[in-house]
């Protein structure tokens, strides 16, 4: 296990030495410290490594990771994970706004809260909220599974392409073309599949299913007031 | 009593009611939709052309036009970035994306930008193989839609560009409509083929100036600080936007005037928002100055750059170098007369094709279609594109000399008179004659 002091060591030399790694470094294993809500923590990471941060985080932590285990233990800021193409990366505590914002692959578990768009323009990241999301998550969804355990804020969805939302509580309300949907077999698998990666305790039967109605896909001038 | 010999009024046009807004108010009412096209402001705005360089006289001498040097090249990222962009020339090709072009038509922009000594730029859609392949310099646009953007691009790119607006419609997004969704765009934007893409008008995971910073913290330490940073903004606020790009660390602004284009937008919005690209540069040069960092960040102008002449009046209104887009897909072979029929075909004419977002370019250029696509050689195109960047640069040079100046950058307001009380007023240059313009003090 490495263990680096970020607020000794600063920002630059954590990244630079975890970027520099590759899938034959023996150096699979970090733990940072002393994170005190600094931005970009572990950022632009590709190599199967694990990654422990002890404490809150600012800003973009694990932005863009690929192959990478990144675990906050701790709550983080805004855009955890954006534009994450790969890998895993785990918040223990809450989430602000944007977490998985365009996130292209790999798997974001919030094990708190997540605050307002929380999977804005995702692109097919998975994520897993064990507790509910606030307003406007997953506008403009394009692939990728969000699943809440807790409740959903208002606008869930909205103007979402083919990303699938998958909620256990309530649902404050839809956005615009967003639509419950029918909970098929091959959703229950997907469901039972993330739910067990991400630790999480609840069935798939208990959630229901939303996507889009593709009513706003080609633009109608008649469908102008749901833009 | 009989009026037979009485004259009659002449018909008379409304200037109001002219016969282009008749025609548009009967289109909306059938239609019942805005037009939609590419472009950028076609309205008339004061522009370069209400500028006269002075020339050499008994106060300064000139330079001997094929003997003595003129330099030409720029660098650009100097504030943070390792590896600043060098440049052999100050006229770059702005960001257009693939998806509105097509693949051949953004090879040829490699192929001639880079022939020429000067980057090109990605845009809305990603990074293609063959863009990256055929430009010596690449610019990777980080716009809001995140189309395409992934790690191992952006640290593919020599530089990147945080796309926050463009001149065309500054605070809007953008529509690639669905007949230009190939299954490669399609692919490369993870949406499905034939429907309309919409691009967000505001990025997904940062606003204001406070998490821009952080946002360019992100990207920086991501490419381990290699590469510049630019911020490109629509020209609206060109004093407090070049500020607050400054602020959040930009290494370049890139400042978009209204007559810079687009691939598709409103009609209305292209000619009834932002600042044409002359009243821009003033503002925003007078923002660095006040900083102290004129020259140490970069400013990039576009919209409406069309001849070395305009390359000339920019830089010397204090722009560090200039991007054109419109103009480099003319000298590629939009709007060229010799599809004159086919524009015929599709109700327009050579010069006013503007339906860019129809994919239907007989150019084929901006266009989707495979068959249309193989009208343009990238290889001739390329070296057209080359031949008239070089024709730009000669012509600036030639500017430069007369002035007085061995580098372009040494260009200076004080080369320039205004025609127009507009254009003084704008580029803060004396009226043509006089020794004053407005909002100068002392009258």
């Amino acid at each position: 296990m490495q263990t680096y002091d970020l607020e000794a060591n600063g920002l630059r030399g954590l990244n630079s030495a975890l970027q520099e790694l590759n899938g034959s470094s023996n150096k699979t294993a970090w733990e940072i410290v002393n994170p005190k809500g600094s931005h970009a923590i572990a950022v632009g990471l590709n190599a199967p490594i694990d990654v422990t941060i002890n404490g809150s985080t600012g800003y973009y932590c694990a932005g863009m990771n690929q192959q990478a285990t990144v675990t906050v233990k701790g709550s983080v800021g805004p855009g955890v994970a954006e534009n994450m193409m790969s890998g895993t990366v785990i918040v223990e505590g809450d989430a602000s706004q944007y977490a998985g914002a365009t996130g292209q692959g790999g798997l974001l578990v919030i094990k708190g809260n997540a605050s307002s768009r929380c999977g804005i323009s995702m692109k097919g990241i998975d994520i897993v909220v064990h507790g509910n999301i606030g307003h406007m998550c997953a506008f403009m969804g394009q692939a990728g599974n969000l699943v809440v355990l807790g409740d959903a804020g208002d606008a869930l969805g909205d103007s979402c392409y083919e990303a699938r939302f998958f909620v256990r509580g309530s649902v404050k309300s839809l956005g615009a073309d967003c639509i419950e949907k029918e909970m098929r077999p091959e959703h229950i698998e997907i469901l039972k599949d993330l739910l067990a990666r991400a630790g999480a305790d609840a069935k798939p039967e208990e959630f229901k299913r939303y996507g889009s109605a593709r009513k706003l896909y080609n633009f109608d001038v008649d469908n102008a007031q749901a833009y | 009593m009989d009026n037979t010999n009485i004259p009659r009024t002449v018909p008379i046009q409304s200037a109001t009611f002219s016969n282009p807004i008749n025609a548009e108010i009967r289109r909306a009412a059938a239609s019942g939709i805005y037009d939609i096209r590419g472009g950028g402001a076609k309205r008339k705005v004061p522009h370069f052309d209400d500028l006269l360089f002075l020339g050499a006289s008994i106060s300064r001498y000139p330079l001997e036009g094929y003997r003595e040097k003129c330099d030409t090249k720029v660098t650009l990222g100097t504030r943070f970035a390792k590896k600043p962009i060098e440049l052999d020339i100050p006229i770059t090709i702005a960001g257009m994306s693939f998806g509105a072009l097509s693949g051949p038509a953004k090879e040829a922009l490699g192929r001639g930008a880079s022939a020429a000594g000067t980057s090109t730029t990605t845009g809305d859609g990603g990074m293609t193989p063959e863009e990256r392949g055929h430009s010596t310099k690449l610019v990777y646009q980080y716009l809001p839609s995140r189309y395409g953007m992934n790690p191992d691009d952006l640290r593919k790119a020599d530089a990147i560009e945080v796309v926050v607006g463009q001149g065309a419609k500054p605070g809007g997004g953008g529509m690639l409509l669905g007949q230009k969704i190939s299954d490669r765009v399609a692919q490369m934007r993870c949406l499905p083929k034939g429907i309309d893409q919409r691009s967000a008008c505001r990025h997904p995971d940062w606003t204001g100036p406070d998490d821009l910073e952080i946002k360019i913290l992100e990207l920086r330490e991501i490419t381990d600080w290699q590469v510049p940073i630019y911020v490109k903004v629509g020209g609206t606020r060109p004093y407090y936007d070049t500020a607050l790009a400054v602020k959040a660390g930009a290494d370049v602004v890139v400042l978009d005037g209204m007559q810079g284009g687009t691939a598709a937008t409103q009609d209305v919005f292209i000619e009834h928002v932002g600042l044409p690209t002359l009243a821009c540069i003033r503002p925003a040069v007078q923002a660095l100055q006040d900083l102290g960092v004129h020259r140490e960040v970069q400013l990039v102008v576009s919209g409406g750059i069309r001849t070395g002449a305009d390359v000339a009046k920019a830089l010397a209104l204090g722009a560090d170098a200039v991007a054109i887009g419109t103009a480099a897909l003319i000298a590629l072979g939009d709007n060229d007369p010799k599809w004159e029929s086919e524009y015929q075909k599709l109700g327009t004419t050579t010069g006013a094709y503007d339906d860019w977002h129809e994919g239907k370019d007989p150019a084929g250029i901006t266009t989707q279609d495979a068959e249309l696509m193989k009208r343009l050689d990238p290889i001739d195109a390329g070296r057209r594109l080359r031949n008239y960047l070089k024709v730009m640069t000669l012509e600036a040079q030639t500017i430069a000399r007369a002035c007085g100046h061995n580098h372009l950058h040494n260009l200076e307001p004080e080369d320039l008179c205004a025609l127009t009380m507009e254009a003084a007023a704008m580029a803060r240059v004396p009226l043509a004659g006089t020794d004053w313009y407005p909002g100068k003090a002392g009258f």
